[in-house]
């Protein structure tokens, strides 16, 4: 590859070329812990027991998702997985996708979904069994994903630092506007063709007769 | 903990949607399993930009597309169903059997 190496503009003439923090000069530490922990036994490893507690709400809210029967409990509990999600981003050094995952997952979609549940469920009376008959199947083969999935990123030798590496805000901004500028266009391509895709879907037969 | 941790908190994320999608009779939980898989991902995502030397930060960007799509993906699903059950007159997808019958 002849091109700028990622990450990297290229240099414009007339343009003042605004240094993005490197990486390696950005912050090396957990964003939440103590860069000297205090000696002692109660010392607690913070970012350690954020990191459990978002996990249990994580997958306590993603459990309570498909297991609960009604649907509209299946949401909030939707709300709670995404809640905790936003927080191991922070906890990861990524405060954008944190941010980002608050508007779009929390505060756009999820509301979505609420709305769609009741314009369509029929109050909650006599609710119908949650599971097809595949259910144990389904639970089997999920496992064997899960198992497989669970054991490559176990065996896998990642390399991976230590300390995270958190995300200057600088630099992911003109990453998205120089190396992935021709995605982020396409991206609002695909947001134009959804709008007009579930506007067309959405409508009502009889709009269209009062139309013509 | 560490990288592995998020890993694995991933993974099962991505279990519990797959398993909701694949046994969930209801056309919005599977929709609304189908946002677990892609969050499972972002994590898995972040958590590589975070521990691994990426270049650019290529997997916060790539969180963020992701997050577009499935804005995308979630208009265009929940018209589709609201759009089939106010047809069919109900939410389950078993009941959605036409061209079996």
């Amino acid at each position: 590859m002849s091109g700028p190496m990622p990450g990297q503009c290229p240099p414009r003439s007339g343009w003042v070329r605004i240094e993005p923090a490197s990486r390696d000069a950005s912050v090396r530490t957990r964003p939440f812990e103590h860069a000297n922990p205090p000696a002692g036994a109660l010392a607690l490893d913070i970012s350690g027991v954020l990191f459990v507690l978002l996990a249990i709400g994580v997958l306590g809210g993603g459990l309570a998702v498909v297991t609960l029967r009604n649907i509209i409990h299946s949401a909030i509990a939707m709300m709670v997985c995404f809640g905790s999600l936003a927080g191991m981003y922070a906890l990861l050094g990524a405060p954008i996708v944190a941010a980002a995952q608050v508007l779009i997952y929390l505060g756009a979609i999820s509301v979505l979904i609420l709305f769609a549940i009741m314009l369509t469920q029929a109050g909650d009376a006599n609710l119908p069994a949650p599971f097809h008959r595949q259910g144990p199947i389904a639970l089997v083969v999920t496992l064997a994903m899960v198992a497989i999935i669970g054991w490559a990123a176990l065996a896998t030798d990642w390399g991976a630092q230590a300390a995270v590496v958190a995300v200057v805000m600088q630099a992911i901004a003109q990453a998205l506007f120089t190396d992935y500028a021709l995605p982020f266009e396409v991206i609002s391509l695909l947001l134009l063709a959804a709008i007009i895709g579930a506007i067309f879907l959405a409508r009502r037969p009889e709009e269209d007769e009062r139309a013509n | 903990m560490g990288l592995e941790g998020y890993l694995i908190v991933s993974t099962l994320l991505f279990g519990i949607g797959a398993f909701g999608f694949l046994a969930r009779r209801n056309a919005i939980l599977m929709l609304i399993s189908i946002e677990l898989m892609l969050n499972a991902v972002n994590l898995s995502l972040v958590a590589f930009n975070a521990y691994l030397p990426v270049a650019a930060n290529a997997g916060a960007i790539f969180a963020l597309m992701v997050m577009a799509v499935a804005a995308a993906e979630a208009t265009v699903g929940l018209a589709l169903v609201i759009a089939i059950i106010r047809t069919r007159q109900t939410a389950e997808v078993d009941e959605y059997s036409d061209l079996k019958d």
